[in-house]
């Protein structure tokens, strides 16, 4: 049930924000404050997330495979490789460093 | 007529501008890349205990990627419905962004906009942006979103039908998805120092709180690193 709340609550949100900016007019949200907060915004939670989901096993910090497929990642960004190469270097290196027994 | 008829439609209207075909072959590559990741999402939604339904329903209607990994990350942690929820619906809001620059550039009647608002998600964006006149930013807009949109829900029920199929998702590296789908979003956006600088201190936040707060809440806090340092910023300038 918990988990079709957060389901139900997400829904709702994003696709509020979503036309919210369609049919919002634009002097509303052109503000520059606001402009930079949500430019900035996802920079804070894409960088929180990353390392958390990196680097942690529920309330533990942990430092494993994971870190090795998330430095695949970042090389192959590095090397303006496409969006699926870049997920898939992440997963082949993380099953691999597994393997390996890391 | 569906807003993708209406578009393709008009976008055929018009002669001059970049060639149809040109805008297609673009719009198809940025949605076939980044739809077959929706795999990745329905093995992590099964691998974080959502049900396949579920994670249908998500990319279905919410259809943001980063968002939907966030809730499915959070719920995995044991975070209550409600932070979960918070942390996505916040990385959902720059999508409204979005939404104010395409609403200028696309030009879209009243009636369309509701089905539209559907599709404002980065990549539908970056694709319509980069084209240099309206008809290809509709064109460009409609086929981005209409094949992403088909191929993200379609590998969504294939990843979380298949993550039983493939037994320890742990095991294949698929856990690792997620971070990598993030940090692809995240890289092209640390253009100067004030985004790393926000980048920076909500890493330190995200995992400096982790060991001591709720599930989710972490990531709130971290969000709080953005008014942060604009606020440092506009103190020091």
């Amino acid at each position: 049930m918990n988990v079709w709340i957060a389901i139900g609550l997400t829904v709702a949100g994003c696709y509020a924000v979503k036309l919210a900016g369609l049919l919002v007019p634009a002097g509303a949200l052109e503000r520059p404050a606001v402009r930079r907060l949500s430019a900035l915004l996802p920079v804070a939670l894409l960088a929180a997330l990353t390392a958390q989901q990196t680097f942690s096993t529920g309330h533990d910090l942990v430092l494993d495979a994971r870190a090795a497929g998330l430095a695949a990642a970042a090389v192959a960004l590095l090397l303006r490789a496409p969006f699926l190469v870049v997920v898939a270097a992440a997963v082949v290196v993380t099953a691999g460093v597994r393997a390996l027994g890391g | 007529m569906g807003t993708e008829q209406v578009l393709i439609q008009e976008a055929l209207d018009g002669a001059g501008g970049r060639p149809r075909a040109a805008v297609v072959r673009d719009a198809l590559g940025v949605g076939v890349a980044v739809g077959l990741s929706g795999f990745a999402f329905g093995v992590t939604a099964a691998g974080a205990g959502v049900s396949v339904l579920q994670a249908c329903v998500l990319s279905l209607l919410v259809f943001t990627g980063a968002s939907q990994f966030a809730l499915v990350g959070a719920l995995a942690a044991g975070g209550n419905p409600f932070t979960a929820a918070a942390g996505a619906f916040f990385l959902g809001t720059r999508n409204a962004f979005y939404g104010l620059r395409l609403s200028q550039l696309l030009a879209l009647p009243k009636a369309v906009r509701p089905l539209a608002a559907h599709w404002v998600i980065d990549e539908t964006t970056a694709v319509a942006l980069a084209q240099p006149d309206r008809r290809s930013a509709r064109l460009g807009f409609t086929v981005t979103g209409l094949s992403l949109y088909l191929l993200w829900s379609l590998t969504t029920l294939l990843g979380a039908l298949g993550a039983e199929a493939i037994g320890d998702t742990a095991a294949w590296g698929l856990d690792a998805a997620g971070p990598a789908v993030f940090l692809a979003l995240l890289a092209p956006m640390l253009k100067s120092t004030t985004e790393r600088a926000v980048a920076g201190l909500a890493l330190v936040l995200g995992l400096g709180f982790l060991p001591v707060l709720p599930a989710g809440v972490p990531v709130l806090i971290a969000a709080l690193a953005a008014p942060a340092v604009l606020w440092l910023k506009g103190r020091s300038s």
